[in-house]
């Protein structure tokens, strides 16, 4: 059977959950493998969030929120543009590969642009292959 | 062993030592546990063996302290022993808990720690290339060891498991808190904790009762302890030293931060955070001050080696647990 990512999606209430929306109702075609969770802010996304979708399984996880400059709380998304090279610190120290965890800015507007976007990793993803945390949590046991 | 006395035990497993000499730190105190209970096993004080406490019947023990993380088969077989002859059993110290500094070894493979510690280190006689192996057979003998797992465990990923003390090590009047509230329950003075609570800690974070004045928190670098004089009055974040403060559980008495030294974190989390290290992240990131992602890397660049720093002793005890890396 061929590898299909799992990508979990976090997206902002007001510009990237709108702009998923505006993919949907232009009927642009992308790839069913990301789950959409919808958060007031992306600021709302604890890096907590993120290890714990890759702790259950997810072989991705795509952060999106407004442009800077365009937050609706006028600095959420600043505050996640602080932690994620962090973040993407702490993982690569964990031994998560780059591609899997991805932070981009799409607008409202911008369907088009989320709808490649998850092509896109979608992609990349099913390149790299599954992940390997539960994998590897499962041999840790059975070595015991 | 007819009499009413209590019958404890503590036993050290992947641990250094230290939160059996917090015991031992309680002073007089010790007497006092001495006059209630028999100490049954306790390597680092008494007398006591593996083969003693196998005789043992089940539940034959009423609390045993267990300090140290699962390492080797060794520390599994005798946290399973101990489970199986306590009625209690208590995660005591950092390493048990959380999986402590030892957990640190969770982030590099064990391949790369045997070839550090005996194949390519500085401090080995030259052309020595002996490993250790689980079994090995000498003049006829066979020779067993325990056996050194992929990864380090905290105690509750091996056994099931009825208090924490957090602490690295425990403080003693913490520790005397821990061990007089188990007393008063196992002779029927006090009600018991309810099961899993954290133990000789508070139910807030660090900050709360740390003494240092705190305002608004903007910084533009971070600095290594060592590079700058902190203002002695003023948080120890706020002045750009990484404090674990904001994501750490509260018990030890703020000592470090009222020494002029940073929070380790090793009182683990606060109540209800799942992931001290990912919290952590997120306090921290959240005061740098800037809106510009290239000037947010420079901040960033200034503060090395974050997620052991952060997760300083609870990798085992993280979401992710170990490095994936294949």
């Amino acid at each position: 059977m061929s590898f299909e990512p799992k990508i979990v999606g976090f997206l902002c209430n007001w510009c990237s959950y709108t702009g998923a929306d505006l993919a949907g109702t232009s009927r642009i075609h992308y790839a069913p493998n990301v789950r959409i969770i919808r958060v007031m802010c992306s600021a709302r996304i604890d890096p907590t969030f993120v290890l714990k979708a890759l702790h259950d399984g997810a072989d991705g996880v795509l952060i999106c929120g407004c442009h800077p400059g365009d937050c609706h709380y006028t600095e959420g998304n600043y505050k996640t543009m602080r932690r994620f090279p962090l973040l993407k610190r702490m993982l690569a120290d964990f031994g998560i590969e780059d591609e899997r965890v991805r932070l981009e800015w799409v607008s409202a507007s911008e369907g088009q642009r989320f709808a490649d976007l998850v092509d896109d990793m979608t992609e990349r993803i099913r390149a790299l292959g599954p992940s390997r945390v539960q994998a590897d949590l499962a041999t840790d046991m059975a070595e015991r | 062993m007819g009499d009413s006395k209590l019958q404890i035990a503590i036993y050290w497993a992947a641990a250094c030592g230290g939160c059996d000499v917090s015991v031992l730190d309680t002073n007089e105190f010790i007497l006092e546990v001495d006059k209630v209970a028999d100490i049954r096993l306790w390597p680092i004080a008494a007398d006591g063996k593996y083969k003693d406490v196998e005789a043992m019947a089940d539940g034959e023990l009423d609390v045993t302290l267990y300090n140290g993380a699962v390492r080797n088969s060794e520390n599994e077989h005798l946290a399973r022993l101990l489970r199986q002859k306590s009625k209690i059993l208590v995660a005591y110290g950092s390493c048990a808990y959380m999986g402590g500094i030892p957990g640190l070894a969770n982030l590099v493979s064990r391949e790369e720690i045997i070839e550090r510690a005996y194949l390519n280190n500085p401090s080995l006689e030259p052309g020595n290339q002996t490993i250790p192996l689980p079994e090995v057979s000498v003049n006829g003998y066979e020779l067993e060891i325990p056996k050194f797992y992929r990864r380090v465990y905290k105690l509750d990923q091996i056994v099931d498991v009825d208090y924490y003390v957090p602490g690295c090590p425990p403080q003693p009047n913490q520790a005397q808190a821990a061990i007089t509230a188990l007393v008063a329950a196992l002779t029927g003075q006090a009600a018991a904790p309810p099961k899993g609570a954290v133990v000789g800690a508070y139910e807030r974070a660090l900050c709360d009762d740390c003494p240092r004045t705190k305002s608004e928190k903007k910084i533009t670098r971070f600095y290594r302890p060592w590079e700058i004089i902190a203002d002695p009055e003023r948080c120890l974040l706020e002045q750009g030293i990484l404090c674990a403060g904001p994501a750490t559980r509260s018990g030890c008495g703020a000592i470090c931060p009222s020494a002029g030294i940073p929070c380790r974190g090793c009182y683990g989390p606060p109540p209800n955070v799942v992931d001290q290290g990912a919290k952590l992240l997120s306090a921290v990131s959240s005061i740098i001050d800037s809106k510009d992602p290239q000037e947010i890397e420079q901040i960033l660049a200034t503060l090395p080696d974050f997620t052991s720093i952060a997760n300083r002793y609870s990798i085992p005890a993280s979401q992710l647990q170990r490095s994936h890396r294949p």
